[in-house]
């Protein structure tokens, strides 16, 4: 396990994301509407566009471009034009403060 | 001396000289738009397409009954074409916001208005969402975009028989076929990836039987008004897509990273904007592709000092296009520059943002 800082809870609104890049690596980590932590990477597996520009909506992120739909939660992509699904990582918050796991 | 032609194929040696130039995925520029406001102009909405997609269907079923009531007479031939250019001329932008998927915001009102408006267009849908998001990629970039309407020096043949479809919708009609005994050129092979290809075939059947059972009800019927009615408006309705359609990109630079440099926001009347459902704010779709068709008015009023002057109606739209196409048969090279506004002040995540001109 490798618990890396991303920021404050209170720091990614509600249903939205953030983008947060760590050794050279890019990841878009989210707050869902039920006031849940995810974290994904953070390049859309179709055009390796940032996810943190686009829009959540319960437990999709639609990709700015081309509006490429995952689940955040699960990673998985659901459908066209995304064919391959997100990493995922485990999150946690402990002290208003979120992790992610990127190892 | 005269400039060679290019080649706007996808597998030319355009494709290569894209990629070493950087223009192929590469990084657009975007107006600065503080992420609070975007998420705003984000946001879906089922009301606003229910209620212009009720009203294209019932605009489509009054002028369709007007055609089969005047069918027989000299009545018909305007109220088919009335008839063609609802069903068909509007069925482009619907096919293009419900392609982003974002018209609507219940998924499987954009997916049944997509497929639908793909018939009535002779789009085959898995085709054309994948050259679609290509174009979204590679806009107007040479050797990767499929969706040029016209090259330089243009194409006049090509344009003319666009205008009742005697182009793009035979060439579908023979794809179809190849398409449905798993035939896929390689040009398509470049931009739709192997998973995607049994739904191409899949659709193609499906719209080979449909095809054979309007044939079939044309035949019981003894009348050819199945046929004129249901395969093709897809041409006599067509011309609204090409009258709209060429005051997107025609006459613009090409091989830029700036859609203000190669997109036309025009400003419309609001029966065409119902028409062309707000698409004539297409530098501002283009830049933001994520945001719905009926906030495109929002997005332009926070982004157009950013952007050079909109044009003020569709008529000055092709006071330039039409001699700029006559010009560029002369002179291949010539283009429009359009006029950008200074710099304005960025919001700091966005300065790195960079515009990449043309050579």
């Amino acid at each position: 396990m490798s618990w890396v800082r991303v920021c404050g809870a209170d720091e990614i609104d509600e249903e939205d994301v953030i983008r947060f890049d760590h050794g050279g690596r890019t990841f878009a980590v989210y707050r869902s509407p039920e006031n849940e932590y995810y974290a994904t990477d953070g390049l859309c597996t179709h055009e390796k566009v940032h996810l943190a520009d686009g829009l959540v909506m319960d437990d999709i992120i639609e990709c700015p471009k081309h509006n490429g739909r995952f689940n955040y939660k699960t990673g998985e992509a659901k459908g066209a034009p995304v064919c391959i699904n997100l990493r995922t990582y485990p999150v946690k918050v402990e002290a208003d403060t979120v992790y992610i796991d990127i190892d | 001396m005269k400039a060679a032609r290019r080649d706007y194929s996808l597998l030319g040696p355009e494709r290569q000289r894209a990629f070493e130039r950087g223009l192929a995925s590469g990084q657009w520029y975007q107006c600065p738009v503080p992420r609070k406001r975007m998420k705003e102009l984000m946001q879906r909405s089922d009301h606003p397409a229910l209620e212009r997609a009720i009203l294209w269907f019932a605009l489509i079923l009054g002028t369709g009954a007007l055609a089969v009531w005047s069918w027989g007479s000299w009545w018909g031939i305007p109220a088919f074409f009335l008839y063609g250019t609802i069903v068909t001329g509007a069925a482009d932008s619907r096919w293009h916001e419900c392609g982003h998927r974002t018209a609507f915001k219940t998924q499987w009102m954009n997916d049944w208005i997509y497929q639908f408006a793909c018939f009535f267009l002779y789009r085959e849908p898995t085709v054309w969402r994948w050259s679609h998001a290509r174009h979204h990629t590679d806009t107007i970039i040479v050797g990767r975009d499929p969706e040029i309407i016209t090259p330089r020096p243009p194409d006049i043949l090509g344009l003319i028989l666009t205008i009742f479809n005697l182009k793009g919708g035979l060439l579908t009609i023979r794809n179809v076929f190849l398409h449905a005994v798993g035939r896929i050129s390689d040009e398509e092979k470049d931009y739709i990836p192997e998973s995607e290809w049994p739904k191409l075939v899949i659709t193609a059947r499906i719209w080979i039987a449909i095809w054979a059972a309007i044939i079939a009800l044309s035949l019981v019927m003894w009348s050819w008004l199945p046929i004129v009615l249901l395969m093709l408006p897809q041409f006599y309705g067509h011309w609204l897509v090409l009258f709209f359609g060429m005051t997107q990109h025609i006459g613009l630079a090409d091989d830029v990273l700036d859609h203000r440099l190669n997109t036309r926001t025009v400003y419309m009347n609001p029966v065409f904007r119902f028409l062309y459902s707000n698409m004539n704010y297409h530098v501002e779709h283009h830049m933001f592709p994520q945001v719905p068709f009926h906030a495109l008015p929002a997005l332009h009023e926070e982004i157009k000092d950013d952007c050079p002057e909109p044009y003020p109606s569709t008529w000055a739209a092709y006071k330039e296009i039409f001699p700029t196409i006559f010009r560029q048969l002369r002179e291949p090279d010539y283009w429009v520059q359009r006029k950008l506004p200074p710099r304005k002040q960025l919001a700091p995540e966005a300065d790195d943002v960079a515009t990449v001109p043309a050579e």
